[in-house]
């Protein structure tokens, strides 16, 4: 193990973990709306869209990210949809973060007791309101331990847009390695950063948690 | 006892799937009238109470408050479903008070009577919040204010829940047995303040196991018997002079239960 090779691609791997990273964030970003969405249709009255929630969720959750990545990157130009690298390998995190979150905040309504909302709409609430002032908070703290683990999930994840050509940590550490025969020192430092990004991550989770938790 | 009633069920049927839960019921609630649902479990009368506020929908027969049909809108021999905002204006004048108290765990015992305030009567914040103090002063719990449910023993949080209720000034308060998931020395605080609601001239429609609030705060019992109203009288009728033998059997089995 050399350090200078170490010394050498880390400008270049960190470089490359700020993309790494805004694009995990965007991912889960767009899945939190995914997931909210879809999670509406699984629990609405209406059978069709309560179906159309749960055949989401078991596609996104049942077939591999990388074969769905691979999916969207060949198939869109296939039908002449012409979509850049970058906005199919969002969209596709995207997509199956939403069928995880979609389970997630699910899991979290289900924990709510059915008393609660009666009691709000027993007081003259509105739907809307039901949703904003008592199922929505209650349900973000109660997820919010295994929305966390998602988010960790999906920034190692980040790593398969590797594969679609896309310039990220995984990627860069691919070319630095072949270009520098050095690979055991740049996927080791590449190592080292998803780590601690992952460590920061959980940190701050935790301290968000602990701040929703407050309220009681 | 003249006037619109405060709440008029006329033939109020109810099935769930099969099961038919409600066969029928009239009961007429006047002003300041305290009623006593009781009965064996499984009659209904949860049900029934449910319907009062629309919680529940029935499949047919009509309940009135004040006057007005509640979850249906008749037009040219037809009935349509109301429309959602005419339902919670209904709704905004009825108290509900639960079994198991439905407080929202993420609010503070005052933050749960000035949420409706809020959210529903669109008060500023500033006098949801003088209102709630208020409330929560009638109920005593003035000092409780910023602690959040988990930390309030079941007798508090029924008294929350009420004064949550009464922050909307009902004109009609329902309680579904009230009591029923307390610990019996808890019992007794919250009986106290239905009993003063009571003497200020509220309505209220109460089901509940507790005969001796029956007794002496009920101007009427109703007694319940798979679906049907059995009797319906003053306390003294229904407990002591009714020959029905359901309402004699049933009472029967109570003093057997609370004697030892």
């Amino acid at each position: 193990m050399k350090l200078a090779a170490v010394q050498e691609a880390l400008p270049w791997l960190l470089h490359a973990a700020v993309a790494t990273l805004w694009i995990s964030l965007a991912g889960i970003a767009l899945g939190q709306v995914l997931g909210g969405l879809i999670c509406l249709c699984r629990v609405s009255r209406h059978r069709a869209l309560a179906r159309f929630g749960a055949l989401y969720v078991s596609f996104f959750r049942g077939v591999p990210l990388l074969v769905q990545l691979l999916l969207v990157y060949y198939f869109l130009p296939y039908v002449g949809i012409d979509v850049p690298p970058l906005a199919a390998a969002i969209g596709s995190l995207g997509l199956a973060s939403g069928a995880y979150s979609c389970e997630i905040y699910r899991g979290a309504l289900t924990a709510i007791p059915r008393g609660q909302a009666e009691a709000a709409q027993a007081l003259g609430f509105s739907a809307p309101a039901v949703w904003l002032r008592i199922l929505l908070p209650q349900a973000l703290r109660l997820s919010s331990p295994a929305l966390v683990n998602e988010l960790i999930l999906l920034l190692k994840a980040s790593s398969l847009i590797s594969t679609v050509g896309v310039t990220e940590l995984t990627r860069t550490s691919h070319t630095l390695a072949a270009a520098t025969y050095r690979p055991f020192e740049v996927y080791l430092t590449a190592a080292a950063i998803y780590l601690a990004m992952n460590l920061v991550l959980a940190a701050a989770g935790g301290l968000a948690e602990r701040r929703l938790a407050a309220g009681g | 006892m003249s006037g619109t009633p405060a709440v008029e069920m006329r033939d109020v049927h109810k099935r769930f799937g099969k099961l038919e839960v409600l066969h029928g019921v009239g009961l007429t609630v006047h002003r300041s009238d305290v009623v006593c649902l009781i009965g064996p479990s499984g009659s209904g009368k949860s049900t029934l109470l449910r319907c009062i506020n629309f919680m529940e929908s029935y499949d047919s027969g009509e309940v009135r408050i004040d006057g007005r049909l509640i979850g249906y809108r008749d037009e040219a021999g037809r009935r349509r479903p109301m429309p959602g905002r005419d339902l919670q204006k209904m709704r905004e004048s009825i108290g509900m008070v639960f079994q198991h108290f439905n407080l929202w765990p993420h609010m503070t015992a005052l933050g749960n009577v000035a949420e409706a305030l809020v959210r529903v009567r669109k008060l500023p914040q500033a006098e949801a919040t003088g209102r709630a103090r208020a409330m929560l002063a009638r109920v005593g719990l003035s000092d409780k204010e910023t602690t959040y449910p988990a930390r309030l023993s079941g007798g508090q949080q029924q008294r929350v829940a009420i004064a949550r209720s009464l922050a909307m000034e009902p004109k009609l308060m329902l309680f579904d047995e009230p009591t029923s998931a307390l610990d019996p020395e808890l019992v007794g605080e919250v009986l106290q303040v239905m009993r003063s609601l009571a003497a200020e001239g509220m309505t209220m429609i109460v089901v509940t196991h507790e005969m001796g609030f029956a007794v002496s705060v009920a101007t009427r019992i109703a007694f319940l018997d798979r679906g049907r109203i059995a009797a319906d009288g003053t306390p003294r009728a229904v407990l002591h002079e009714s020959e029905e033998p359901r309402v004699r059997q049933f009472l029967q089995t109570y003093h057997e239960r609370n004697s030892f």
